[in-house]
């Protein structure tokens, strides 16, 4: 069959299945703008940019028109750029145009195409007021003043993670992109992925930063100041001062780190290989026992909490290690503070993170002693950039340094965890080689770039099925068909980014297509230049588990619990009047997990109950929205009782317990 | 009950009930007559007939009686609400109060008099018994609207008596879906739900597309801020959309359909309800209809308040419970559209007419109307009218007639009547254009109004008498649009809004010609680039008066003043000497001190301070205080 | 002693297992339970998020999209002045002006202290031949004057035992 042709501006330009009129423009190397398409999420259609000429259909969204053998298309008439322009002046006109205070600016797609486009003058009205930022949550800070409503951050936390945090509300030109009852961010179940912020095409949403913590903390000359820094960060740092996606600047970073003022400088990475032996243990001895099984892995913060959210009964099955970040603090600030004799609060543990997730768990209680966190500031990908470019280092002329010891040397099993399917191979390599003496395996069936990966590896006489999940939409699909027994696994890996931390939340935006596919190759290039590849081949560790780690110690640095976690915040719902001498209060929970275990039906049961005995004045009757006891659910609380696994039984005995005592 | 003679057995049976009633009295209980109080008016029809010891019954009761007490759909002629029709003479009383129908009894009910006062009185002064002599109807053309306002809405077996859902059974029993495809197309019918793009077509488009399931939605959204059509259709026959439903179910293969009724209108919702019920039970709805072995169903569902959710991608979202934000098509409905199903959605009129084609057979239908505009098109024709109302004429109408022979002449704000000297009269809402005296005898039709920047739209005709400020129109409907824009497009949400901006510039004196340049790139680029057609359409009434009364807005510009001398803005206030008694009781209440004078001397206002309140016009109890 | 609320929560369940928790039945859903509550609370959404298995956003996102929902309690009275082309152009607008000077009410503000009066405005009821027209209470008046409106106005006033300011 002859090739299917498009004349694109005069040019022939072959179609082979672009999904879309625009894919097949861009492949044509002309890059129209656009605020709201992505191909890996639906058309939206909103921002009406990517608008051009077809002959017989007239001016219309390349987005959203399909592509047809000998169509011609018209990418740059007069009509077209003046709509485009005025397009641009209208997004201005409501726009919170102060870019000289935008952490965005430099980075802005809005910025950048109104400059492209030589608009010079907004003939429009300017709106005036403007929301306040939401700085509710550790992770994500979203400034709805600049929001350009793409609807992007809606799709992605829908359609990739499942989450749908954020959603349109109200409408017209009162329109806005919020979380439910505009809440903030971190009143709600957003999991802090950060995934919104990669496509978020302005500064309506970017990374909470802690700079200027951490800036005084390096000014503070009482404090002993590391940082740890994780792999997915040395392969995209470099984009922001010139260099391609996946180019390793290693060095660079480690010399620019010096220069701003910590005191050593080293990998976390390291703990990875910590992680591995211990995640590895975990799992062949569950292995060995068939219990907990799938086990999942527990790296990554935004899929923990998504899970303490939607999937408390799955709880038990989660890799109990703590993350490659939270055991290095844990780690360091131990033996730290021992051998530089100075109190844990003096040592301040900096982490540099693709993720915006990562400030969240460095915040969990149960990461900190005594009220001091193990990991004090965690600071994205972007943020560190921004506070080289801020003391005026010039990146790129830097001359490689290497990593502080002990806390810098890694295996190459401690630097794949930055790209989805690195966790598994790592525990892989760590399990082949305690089963199986001598042999050296690679698996590379698990880097595809893919959102769903499932393998069987044989070692020995075992069989381990694997599966290992990126995107927390893909995590829930896969859990959904092991719950129904459709499908068999033994260790699932989930990251919530698609493609791993290589792609995080606070990784630098690449307009490349191959970005998050070239930052991991980078991955497993560094791996495959460094000398040890397994884990427990790590000298150092060898040696710290050796000479300081006892079991208990390790188990108290190395793991972790986790909560039921509610979703969101919302007020007691009162079910009944209000009678002040009430003897009796009930509270029955009616959040999601309760729901499901029939918390409604119990309702039901019991307000006939109180109502066949005659009893509502004796009752104040409210329903809370989860009491974080889901994996107990449902949840009854009666006067200071709980009562969990509640039943109707159980609820009435209480109930007639107490008016037993009650003088009537 | 699932079997193929149903039909004959309800007809006999109603027929053989009818035949025992002297007289029936038909009280329209349209949304018209009802505000007008036609449900007191009923009440009291059975108290009086009850008291006078009448033996009556009302429709659906089927029992043995004289006479035969009915409520209707809406009979059409509002304006005079409420009515009532008293059969078989088919005399028809207009504006009747409680207090009138001891009269209607007595006389035409018992004795089978007129009651000549209660009747239509014509210019002459004459009066017109039945429909046939009064030219608002006698001017018409009602097909579709033919059975709404005669019959008893709520009662399926008179629908059927009147041939009802006879065509549906053919369809189902009798014809492949291809045929009936090929015979709505033939008849030329075109969608009346604003763009005329031909049933047939679409029909045939979503018969092709291979699916296990298809559906096939009513919209009954009618957004339109000003036409009624749909909502007496629904309320006067719903069982003619059911019928025009199950016909587009066997064309395309659906199994199930919907009707989206907009919120406002619960009656409608309420009858439709009912006959769906009522269908179900009879074995017209669900499993096995006719004994066909064909199953179909149908859910009415009420809208929540959002115009845009007229829009088919939209009404899809509202459907599956979502917010009605239209999406990019394609994938147009017929491929991918409810629960991504192929759908086919239809407007009410539309599917209401379906029965009549095929009844009439494509050729008689397509005998109607233009060469491209076939059948019979409902207006509803409201705003600085004598007679409004809602009204049904061929395609190829002029307004000449609407307004004149049928509207009975415009309505000047001094309550004067002049012939058909309107200023502008607005067609197809706030999508559509304004037509001006130049086009009084265009004929009305998909292309011709196409052509003069106007569009049939759903059928709302608004007529505008000489005093009305045409700018202000404007902005009407612009506020309109910018209130309804669903918000997801750049271009529609933002776009609707600084057009209003810019219209209130003008109306308010602070405007210079810039401002009319970028309205009118403003306007074009929201009609390219919006996502749907509310957006594509809503800077139609901008663009269609600039067109007509250029002459208006630049006087609000340049001249500082409205023509019609409807602006606030441009209105001075001033006082009359010679009236004014020197009371100075308007500079008490000006609140800016705009007013001095003394004791003797008429006071003077200083329009530099005067901020326009009107509040001196209240005050002055001896008309002095000017307003031009 | 009657419980109202419990009452009420006994309805709010039996709407979910009527509509047999479908997520795509979210608007019928929310129209009877603001038919309930006379508006939509918090918590209620919030439970129908749960009942629903949908992100609370999405409930949030549909509430505040159609006009017909409400997330504050309305007055006893609801007064929808129709505000469509037909009413438009007779005049609708200084009816609903009249009666935002006499009850106190404007762009920000739709409902009363007292709690008796909601004013809003709708576009066509369907009465277009009666214009303007006013609906209260689901009741439709045609060929509505400030001056008739008001009338209305205060014979509720009377029946509430309200004194007219
Ligand atoms: C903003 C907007 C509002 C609309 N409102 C209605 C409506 O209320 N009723 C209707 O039938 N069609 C309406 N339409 C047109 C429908 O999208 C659709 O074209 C029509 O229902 C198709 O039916 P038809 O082919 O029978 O006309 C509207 C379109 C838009 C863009
Ligand atoms: S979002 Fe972009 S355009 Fe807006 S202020 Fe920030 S940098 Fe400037
Ligand atoms: S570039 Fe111009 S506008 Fe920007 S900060 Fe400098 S002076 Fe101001
Ligand atoms: S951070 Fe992730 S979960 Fe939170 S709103 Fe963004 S995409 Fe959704
Ligand atoms: S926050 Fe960003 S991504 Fe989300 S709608 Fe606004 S501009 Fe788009
Ligand atoms: S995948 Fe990595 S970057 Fe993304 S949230 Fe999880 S840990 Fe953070
Ligand atoms: S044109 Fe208007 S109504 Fe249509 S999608 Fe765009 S914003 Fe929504
Ligand atoms: S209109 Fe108002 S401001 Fe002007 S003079 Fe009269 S009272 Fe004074
Ligand atoms: S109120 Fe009338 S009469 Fe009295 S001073 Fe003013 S204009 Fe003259
Ligand atoms: S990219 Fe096509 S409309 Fe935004
Ligand atoms: S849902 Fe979490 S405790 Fe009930
Ligand atoms: S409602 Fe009675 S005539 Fe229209
Ligand atoms: S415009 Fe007011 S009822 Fe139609």
């Amino acid at each position: 069959m002859a090739d299917k042709i498009a004349l694109i501006d005069g040019i022939e330009v072959k179609i082979d299945n672009e999904p879309n009129l625009l894919e097949l423009i861009r492949k044509a190397k002309i890059d129209l703008p656009t605020f709201c398409y992505h191909s890996e999420i639906s058309v939206a259609g909103a921002c009406r940019m990517c608008m051009v000429e077809v002959e017989g259909q007239g001016i219309v969204p390349s987005c959203s028109t399909r592509v047809f053998d000998g169509m011609k298309v018209k990418t740059n008439t007069k009509q077209l750029r003046d709509m485009r322009k005025m397009i641009v002046e209208l997004m201005l006109a409501s726009h919170d145009q102060s870019c000289t205070t935008c952490p965005k600016s430099g980075t802005c797609k809005l910025q950048r195409i109104a400059k492209q486009m030589g608009i010079v003058k907004v003939r429009f009205k300017q709106r005036t007021e403007f929301p306040e930022p939401d700085m509710s949550s550790c992770s994500i800070y979203r400034d709805s003043a600049k929001c350009v409503l793409c609807g992007d951050c809606v799709r992605v936390c829908k359609e990739i993670q499942s989450v749908g945090v954020l959603d349109f509300a109200n409408r017209g030109a009162d329109a806005k992109v919020a979380p439910y009852f505009n809440k903030g961010i971190g009143e709600v179940e957003c999991v802090n992925c950060g995934q919104c912020i990669k496509v978020c095409p302005v500064g309506a949403l970017i990374p909470r930063y802690q700079t200027n913590e951490v800036w005084n903390a390096l000014l503070d000359t009482d404090k002993h100041v590391v940082v740890q820094i994780a792999p997915a960060v040395r392969v995209a740092i470099g984009e922001y001062f010139g260099f391609k996606p996946g180019e390793l600047t290693t060095g660079q970073m480690v010399a620019a780190l010096r220069r701003l003022g910590f005191d050593k400088v080293y990998d976390t990475s390291f703990a990875a290989d910590f992680t591995v032996i211990e995640e590895g243990k975990e799992f062949l001895d569950r292995f060995a026992k068939g219990e907990k099984l799938p086990q999942f892995t527990s790296c990554c913060p935004a899929w923990v909490k998504y899970a303490e959210q939607y999937y408390p009964d799955l709880l038990g099955n989660l890799s109990s290690c703590k993350s490659p970040q939270q055991m290095f603090g844990s780690l360091s600030k131990e033996l730290l503070s021992k051998d530089l004799g100075m109190p844990r609060e003096n040592i301040i543990v900096v982490s540099i993170m693709p993720c915006t997730a990562k400030k969240f768990e460095s915040q969990r209680p149960e990461h900190s002693v005594d009220g001091n966190p193990d990991v004090d500031f965690v600071l994205t990908t972007q943020e560190l950039s921004v506070m080289i470019k801020e003391r005026g280092i010039k990146f790129s002329e830097l001359d490689p340094e290497e990593f502080d010891m002990p806390f810098g040397f890694k295996s190459g099993a401690g630097v794949i965890f930055g790209s989805s399917g690195g966790v598994s191979e790592a525990v892989l390599r760590f399990a082949a080689a305690s089963l199986v003496k001598g042999v050296k395996l690679e698996f590379t069936q698990l880097r595809a770039l893919q959102g769903v990966k499932t393998t069987e590896v044989k070692l020995g006489d075992l069989k381990l099925r694997l599966a290992v999940v990126s995107g927390l939409a893909n995590a829930k699909r896969l859990i959904e068909k092991v719950r129904k027994g459709e499908e068999h696994y033994d260790l699932i890996e989930v990251m919530a980014c698609c493609g791993g931390c290589v792609n995080g939340g606070g990784q630098p935006v690449s307009e490349k297509k191959s970005a998050v596919t070239d930052r991991a190759m980078g991955l497993y290039k560094t791996d495959s230049q460094l000398e040890y590849h397994s884990s427990e081949e790590n000298p150092y560790l060898q040696k710290i588990y050796a000479d300081e780690l006892t079991e208990e110690l390790a188990h108290k640095l190395f793991h972790t619990k986790y909560k039921n976690r509610r979703r969101i915040t919302s007020d007691e719902l009162a079910l009944s009047s209000k009678h002040d001498e009430a003897p009796i209060s009930i509270s029955i929970c009616l959040g999601s997990s309760c729901f499901a275990r029939g918390a409604q039906e119990l309702y039901s049961q019991l307000a006939q109950y109180v109502r066949d005995k005659g009893i509502e004045s004796n009752i104040n009757f409210t329903a809370s929205f989860c009491t974080e006891q889901c994996s107990k659910g449902p949840a009854v609380k009666i006067n200071d009782k709980y009562l969990y696994h509640c039943t109707f039984e159980k609820a009435v005995e209480e109930i007639e317990k107490i008016l037993s005592k009650v003088p009537a | 009950m699932s079997d193929a003679k149903i039909l004959e057995h309800i007809k006999t049976a109603f027929d053989e009930c009818m035949k025992g009633y002297q007289a029936r009295i038909v009280v329209c209980a349209g949304t018209g007559c009802v505000a007008n109080g036609s449900v007191a008016l009923a009440k009291r029809f059975k108290e009086v007939l009850e008291e006078k010891g009448l033996s009556y019954t009302v429709s659906l009761e089927r029992e043995k009686a004289d006479y035969l007490l009915s409520e209707s759909g809406c009979q059409g002629f509002c304006q005079m609400s409420p009515l009532v029709t008293v059969y078989p003479a088919g005399v028809l009383y207009v504006k009747v109060k409680p207090e009138d129908v001891e009269e209607i009894i007595d006389k035409t009910i018992v004795k089978g008099e007129i009651v000549d006062r209660l009747l239509y009185h014509l210019e002459d002064g004459t009066t017109a018994p039945t429909t046939k002599e009064i030219p608002y109807y006698a001017n018409q053309m009602r097909n579709s609207l033919d059975l709404c306002g005669r019959i008893d809405a709520q009662d399926m077996d008179e629908y059927i008596a009147n041939g009802g859902y006879a065509m549906a059974r053919k369809a189902v029993l009798e014809m492949t879906d291809k045929e009936i495809c090929d015979e709505i197309l033939a008849s030329g019918l075109r969608g009346r739900g604003g763009a005329g793009f031909p049933t047939g077509r679409k029909w045939d488009l979503t018969r092709l597309q291979k699916s296990d399931v298809k559906y096939v939605i009513c919209n009954g959204d009618e957004g339109d801020p000003g036409a009624f059509m749909d909502s007496c259709v629904m309320e006067g026959t719903p069982h003619a959309v059911l019928e025009g439903l199950i016909i587009a179910a066997k064309a395309i293969g659906a199994t199930q359909g919907y009707v989206y009724v907009r919120t406002e209108y619960p009656l409608a919702v309420k009858r439709l309800r009912k006959a769906a019920n009522d269908a179900r039970k009879a074995g017209i709805l669900g499993k096995n209809i006719f004994g066909s072995g064909m199953d179909f169903d149908i859910t009415i569902m009420e809208g929540a308040g959002a115009f845009v959710c007229g829009e088919e991608t939209a009404l899809i979202a509202s459907v599956e419970g979502k917010r009605g934000m239209p999406s990019p098509k394609p994938p147009f409905p017929a491929e991918k559209g409810l629960f991504g199903k192929p759908t086919a959605i239809n407007n009410v009129e539309t599917l209401a007419s379906i029965p009549l084609v095929l009844r009439m057979g494509a050729k008689n239908y397509a005998a109607i109307g233009t060469e491209g505009s076939k059948g019979t098109k409902t207006f509803s024709l409201t705003g600085h009218v004598v007679n409004t109302g809602l009204i049904e004429v061929p395609f190829g109408t002029t307004l000449r007639k609407i307004v004149g022979s049928i509207g009975g002449g415009v309505v000047n704000d001094d309550g004067t009547v002049c012939g058909t000297d309107y200023k502008a009269v607005q067609i197809g809402g706030p999508s559509g254009g304004c037509l001006t005296q130049e086009h009084i005898d265009l004929p009305i039709e998909y292309e011709s109004l196409k052509q003069v920047g106007a569009m049939v739209g759903s059928g709302g005709l608004v007529v505008m008498n000489n005093q009305t400020c045409i700018v202000q129109i404007a902005r009407f409907f612009m506020q309109f649009t910018q209130n309804e824009s669903c918000g997801k497009c750049v271009v529609c949400r933002e776009g609707t809004k600084q057009m209003l901006a810019l219209l209130d510039d003008i109306l308010n004196g602070d405007a210079t010609m810039e401002t009319l340049d970028l309205l009118e790139e403003l306007a074009k680029t929201v009609q390219t680039g919006s996502l749907c057609a509310l957006g594509k359409s809503a800077p139609n009434p901008v663009l269609s008066t600039l067109r007509y009364f250029r002459s208006e807005y630049e006087a609000h510009i340049k001249d500082k003043c409205c023509p019609a001398g409807k602006c606030e803005a441009f209105k001075k206030y001033s006082i009359d000497p010679v009236k004014c008694k020197s009371c100075s009781l308007c500079a008490r209440k000006c609140p800016v001190d705009a007013i001095s004078g003394a004791k003797g001397q008429p006071y003077v206002i200083d329009m530099e301070k005067c901020i326009k309140c009107g509040s001196c016009v209240e005050a002055c109890k001896f008309d002095a205080v000017l307003v031009v | 002693m009657e419980d109202i609320i419990t009452a009420k929560f006994d309805k709010v369940c039996e709407i979910l297992d009527k509509h047999e928790r479908n997520p795509h039945h979210l608007i019928p859903i929310l129209q009877e339970m603001q038919e309930e509550y006379s508006y939509l609370p918090e918590e209620i959404m919030t439970y129908v998020s749960t009942a629903l298995g949908i992100p609370p956003s999405s409930v949030y996102g549909v509430a505040t999209f159609y006009s017909h929902f409400t997330l504050e309690p309305k007055g006893k009275y609801l007064i929808r002045i129709c505000d469509g082309t037909a009413c438009h152009v007779k005049k609708s607008e200084d009816i609903l002006k009249a009666l935002e000077k006499k009850l106190g009410l404007g762009k920000n503000k739709k409902t009363t202290d007292d709690g008796l009066f909601t004013l809003e405005t709708v576009a066509c009821l369907g009465a277009c031949s009666l214009a303007p027209a006013v609906v209260i209470n689901g009741e439709v008046h045609g060929l509505m004057t400030p001056d008739k409106t008001m009338e209305i106005i205060n014979e509720i006033r009377k029946q509430e035992g309200v004194e007219n300011v």
